[in-house]
């Protein structure tokens, strides 16, 4: 940036942060929130669905709409991401090859390792995504675990993993999309049931696992949904590394 | 001092977004979106603050109790892990970009037109 | 507020400026992780246990991840390009 431009940059940069500062200063003082809405919400999610964890209550049962627009969000994105690195790719046959020299040369350690921690990361993500309405946790956080779960055995040094999901990665966009239109469906039920999309269609239940309605099954197919995406981007980003090696 | 969080997420904000204009590098560019993402998480879980309010997870307290704002936590909660991906696509197109223009700096791509 | 958030909050806006004020991208990728621990730790202290956890879980597992796979990517990239001869860099230049 030449000197001027730097100049009229920071002054731009500072009437913005001026005015953003000018503008927080009418906020409550930090503290002394006392809006309606959110007290209402914190006391009707115990007695009215039966879930302990009311912020997945308000994400998933309350304000349900806004989480599809956001996994549409995501969806759209992996779509972007997999046109525009699919797009570089040319050869196939010399990838198997390069991916077996780059295993021989990692460490032992590291293989067993990332093969060890696949059951009980799997295990944590279960737990995680299905104990959402009780605890903190849900949809969003067991699908990133899922995908570290697959991630970890191929940066431990079994790349192959990874080569043989691109190849077969069919299953995985499967899974992705089934994620992504369950959501869309349980919305969908309400209406059918109900006349109201996204209303709470499935019983409560009164205390344990099986509470909170529809809210397990929409945290399970989050948690598909994120997992999967999060896995096909990195198979896809994997494959560009290693074909740049011998290029 | 009880506009101190405010403060610091504008501060954010504002360093966030120099690096943006400053930048030479592409990658360097998408960790500085990554911070000004953060100054908006802390904005709104400090906007939702309750003096002495505890988690809203009723699993272990009574039902009465004073908590904090649920509503603002479900919003940071589902954009962080969606920014995420947004990031990856980001990282992509850059990606992308250095493989038809054969840079990563930003000045140097208005100049090489093909 | 109490210590804790004032420190907290005080932290974050450190590093934020660092990982800002760092050019070179693999040492950045460590500033954002730990920018992001910083943030998680900050979540925790202002009771909200479920940003947290997404906090922690995409800071430290998948951007990380993401990033150093195309920063490594680009240096392929660049590599595949400085072993041409001089005449292909010279024709992909015009």
């Amino acid at each position: 940036m030449t000197p001027g431009r730097r100049v009229v940059a920071i002054v731009g940069l500072a009437l913005l942060v001026g005015g953003l500062v000018w503008g927080v200063t009418g906020l409550y003082g930090f503290g002394r929130y006392h809006a309606a809405y959110g007290r209402l919400v914190a006391r009707a999610a115990v007695p009215d669905r039966s879930a302990t964890n009311s912020v997945v209550v308000t994400a998933f049962d309350y304000r349900a709409f806004d989480t599809l627009g956001e996994e549409f969000i995501l969806f759209v994105s992996v779509i972007g991401v997999l046109v525009l690195l699919r797009r570089l790719r040319g050869e196939r046959g010399r990838d198997e090859a390069t991916a077996a020299a780059e295993d021989r040369r990692a460490s032992e350690s590291t293989r067993w390792i990332g093969l060890a921690l696949v059951g009980p990361l799997v295990v944590l993500t279960a737990y995680i995504v299905v104990h959402g309405q009780l605890t903190p946790g849900g949809g969003f956080q067991g699908g990133v675990i899922l995908m570290g779960a697959i991630a970890f055995v191929s940066v431990g040094g079994e790349s192959m993993v990874l080569l043989r999901l691109r190849r077969t990665s069919s299953w995985v966009e499967m899974v992705e999309s089934a994620g992504a239109a369950g959501f869309a469906m349980i919305g969908f039920g309400g209406l059918i049931v109900t006349g109201v999309f996204f209303e709470n269609f499935i019983s409560k239940g009164t205390s344990g696992l099986l509470t909170g309605g529809m809210i397990p099954l929409a945290n399970v197919a989050v948690g598909l949904e994120v997992g999967g995406a999060l896995l096909m981007v990195i198979a896809e980003m994997f494959d560009q590394r290693l074909r740049g090696r011998q290029s | 001092m009880s506009v101190y969080p405010y403060i610091v997420a504008a501060w954010l904000l504002g360093a966030g977004l120099y690096g943006v204009m400053s930048s030479r590098n592409y990658v360097h560019l998408i960790i500085c979106l990554t911070v000004m993402q953060a100054s908006t998480y802390v904005l709104l879980l400090s906007v939702g603050y309750v003096s002495h309010g505890k988690a809203p997870i009723f699993a272990d307290i009574p039902t009465n109790s004073t908590v904090v704002d649920p509503v603002v936590q479900a919003l940071s909660l589902t954009d962080v892990v969606v920014e995420a991906t947004v990031v990856a696509l980001l990282l992509a197109l850059v990606v992308q970009a250095n493989k038809r223009f054969g840079t990563v700096d930003p000045n140097a791509m208005t100049r090489m037109r093909g | 507020m109490n210590g804790l958030l004032a420190v907290l909050l005080t932290l974050v806006a450190g590093v934020g400026t660092l990982a800002v004020a760092i050019r070179e991208p693999v040492r950045q990728t460590i500033a954002a992780g730990f920018l992001s621990l910083l943030l998680a730790l900050l979540f925790f202290a202002l009771q909200a246990p479920d940003v947290a956890l997404s906090e922690i879980v995409v800071g430290s597992l998948a951007v990380p991840l993401m990033l150093l796979l195309a920063i490594a990517k680009i240096r392929e990239q660049e590599e595949a390009v400085n072993r041409q001869p001089p005449e292909a860099q010279q024709e992909g230049e015009e």
